[in-house]
């Protein structure tokens, strides 16, 4: 297995909300090595987005409690004062945001805002500077660099501003990336390119990536393992084959099943029923998907699910997937002939 | 840029035309005349006296007449004879001209050097004590008259501690051009000058908290952030640049109220400008002073506004007309 790169044990996430503490992360552990790409896949409100700035320190810290650990080059991210956690942002851990409309200071022109990470982190002349941002503007595929250098993002389209957002969070290349949702504010030829993007710059770097998307097409394009995240925890984590070949949780086999393709055209697509419980609802005793596979017979789950090992490298959490079906199966001969 | 200015001025000439033929129709429309203004309880003038009066100054003449010979002497810079003081106007107004910018630049400078500092705090560190005793002298200064304030602050400091003048805008007794009447000028400034900024910081003051704290979220804030940008760094570079946008946004408006808080110091300080002539100009009818000060504040503005473009320009790419 190749060099650990980052190290996340236990991490809980809580906010404070009206004087009380809730979980949006709740224990999650996982290891990324080097040259990996690990997706985080869940629906909205899941805990991914609050799992990518918790790594990265984002949170407000005054409402926010982080728990565990998050261990990057050896030190523990969530124990370092903010002036130590400050001279590792941007440098060994850089991170691509989700919405290149907002993600850049619409004041500063693209070579400044590229070059600043450098100011911090790099010795470097003012020449040697601009040298590499032209360089870097030149990897992440844009053609014209020396007049988008000297250019405002409101000039720019929303594919050239991420691609801008890429190029700063690679600027003093990074150990480890945080992508949140890169292409998820992007229309979908340019969702392509950005990937295209990425995985190329992956094989340049060969730094690890954490992946978090909601978007399965980009999980199997692009990721090597994949952690499904269901109400703060993880419920399954596989390599990407597997999950797609041997999904065992009921909640990635509904995520599945939920997409459409073409092999399904005369098929009704599968729903989830039901959303996401806020975090201040969440019954955290048990299995926190049983709500929503209200069939599934109340003693398939676990009193305390944990995460199951499989098989090598496939957990899972909960026994519920052993007795897990669609409903469909069932009462396919009433309900489900249409006319 | 300086083509982006340069045009900017010149939009200033129509605009200037315009208010200077809004300013004279209304001032047209004020009740009376000059020679009723001038006359005002004097029982011996008889109305054929003063019928032959108005003829003379040309008072019978339609508007538009009156307009453009005002207009074709004002741009050569005569703006005509005071009714009141029997002198040129521009000769009236020349002196009390440099005392009300004066002031009015003090009170400004003041403003935004006690504004800016505090908005910034206030923001930054929201719901601290700090912040809590910014905002309660906001509303404090939100709510005081700016009438009562200044005679309190003429009451405390000129006439019981004695510290300041009471009154004017210099000591007679002292040389023009000297080091000593430098002072004393300063001296009588200092006064009128703070108890119009004091009050005058709360727009500033909220604009900025608001907008600071409205940034603080934004998204690009956080890109900053992970970069390993230092926090003192991520304001200055990135928050205060983006929250200076509505402060310089509102520097043409914060000109008007510098106008209109004038003309209550002058009266209250009995400082010799602007304001105390537009107020007798108003009550004796001294149509062509009045109009001339009006004519004076609305161009103030119109700069300001202009001043607030070219600021907002010259930080914000986005509004940088091409």
């Amino acid at each position: 297995m190749a060099e650990t790169v980052l190290e996340i044990e236990n991490l809980r996430t809580s906010f404070n909300i009206k004087g009380n503490y809730y979980a949006a992360v709740d224990g999650v552990s996982l290891t990324v090595h080097k040259n990996e790409v690990v997706a985080i896949v869940g629906e909205s409100g899941c805990g991914k987005s609050a799992l990518a700035l918790s790594i990265i320190g984002l949170h407000n810290a005054k409402t926010t409690k982080l728990e565990g650990q998050v261990n990057l080059k050896e030190q523990n991210l969530l124990s370092l004062p903010v002036e130590k956690l400050n001279k590792i942002r941007g440098k060994d851990l850089g991170m691509i945001f989700q919405d290149p409309m907002t993600a850049l200071n619409p004041l500063a022109t693209i070579g400044r805002q590229i070059a600043e990470p450098m100011d911090y982190h790099m010795k470097l002349s003012s020449a040697a500077k601009k040298k590499r941002v032209l360089e870097l503007l030149g990897q992440v595929g844009i053609k014209d660099a020396n007049r988008i250098y000297k250019q405002y993002p409101h000039e720019l389209s929303g594919g050239m501003r991420q691609r801008v957002v890429i190029a700063i969070a690679l600027a003093c290349n990074p150990v480890m990336l945080i992508a949140d949702e890169p292409t998820t504010a992007l229309d979908v030829t340019i969702q392509a390119q950005i990937m295209d993007l990425m995985k190329e710059l992956q094989r340049i770097t060969d730094s690890g990536i954490i992946l978090i998307t909601h978007d399965l097409g980009v999980v199997a394009e692009m990721a090597n393992r994949v952690a499904v995240m269901y109400a703060g925890e993880f419920v399954e984590i596989a390599d990407v084959n597997t999950l797609f070949s041997n999904p065992l949780h009921p909640y990635t086999r509904s995520l599945l099943s939920s997409i459409p393709s073409n092999m399904t055209d005369k098929e009704e697509l599968h729903v989830i029923e039901g959303i996401v419980p806020s975090i201040q609802k969440l019954d955290r005793k048990g299995c926190r998907f049983a709500p929503r596979i209200p069939w599934i017979s109340e003693d398939a789950h676990e009193d305390n699910p944990t995460l199951h090992e499989v098989e090598p490298g496939h957990f899972v959490r909960c026994t519920c997937y052993k007795e897990f079906h669609f409903p469909e199966d069932q009462v396919e001969d009433e309900n489900y002939v249409t006319t | 840029m300086i083509k982006f200015i340069l045009r900017r001025t010149l939009i200033m000439i129509p605009q200037l035309l315009l208010l200077s033929l809004i300013i004279f129709v209304l001032a047209k429309q004020m009740p009376g005349d000059a020679v009723t203004g001038a006359f005002m309880g004097n029982p011996n003038a008889t109305p054929e006296q003063m019928e032959s009066i108005r003829e003379h100054y040309g008072l019978n003449d339609p508007w538009y007449v009156q307009y453009g010979n005002w207009i074709g002497k004002a741009v050569k810079g005569d703006l005509g004879q005071s009714y009141t003081h029997k002198q040129p106007v521009t000769h009236l107004l020349a002196g009390r001209v440099a005392n009300t910018v004066t002031l009015s630049l003090f009170v400004l400078i003041v403003t935004y050097a006690i504004a800016i500092p505090l908005g910034i705090i206030a923001g930054r560190w929201t719901d601290t004590w700090a912040d809590k005793l910014i905002v309660t002298y906001n509303y404090f200064s939100f709510a005081t008259p700016l009438f009562v304030f200044a005679l309190l602050m003429l009451f405390l400091f000129s006439f019981v501690l004695g510290w300041f003048p009471s009154g004017g805008s210099v000591d007679v007794r002292i040389e023009t051009g000297t080091w000593a009447y430098y002072v004393s000028k300063l001296k009588h400034l200092v006064l009128p000058g703070m108890s119009g900024a004091l009050l005058a910081t709360f727009g500033t003051i909220q604009y900025l908290r608001n907008d600071i704290i409205d940034t603080k979220l934004k998204d690009f804030v956080k890109t900053a952030r992970a970069k390993g940008v230092p926090e003192g760094k991520v304001y200055t570079r990135h928050i205060l640049r983006n929250s200076m946008l509505p402060i310089a946004a509102f520097l043409g408006y914060e000109v008007t109220g510098l106008i209109a808080g004038s003309i209550f110091l002058e009266m209250i300080f009995s400082y010799p400008g602007l304001g105390q002539l537009f107020i007798q100009s108003i009550t004796g009818r001294d149509f062509t002073v009045t109009t001339a000060i009006v004519m004076i504040s609305g161009t103030a503005v119109i700069v300001g506004t202009m001043l607030s473009d070219i600021i907002l320009s010259a930080i914000d790419p986005r509004i940088r007309i091409e």
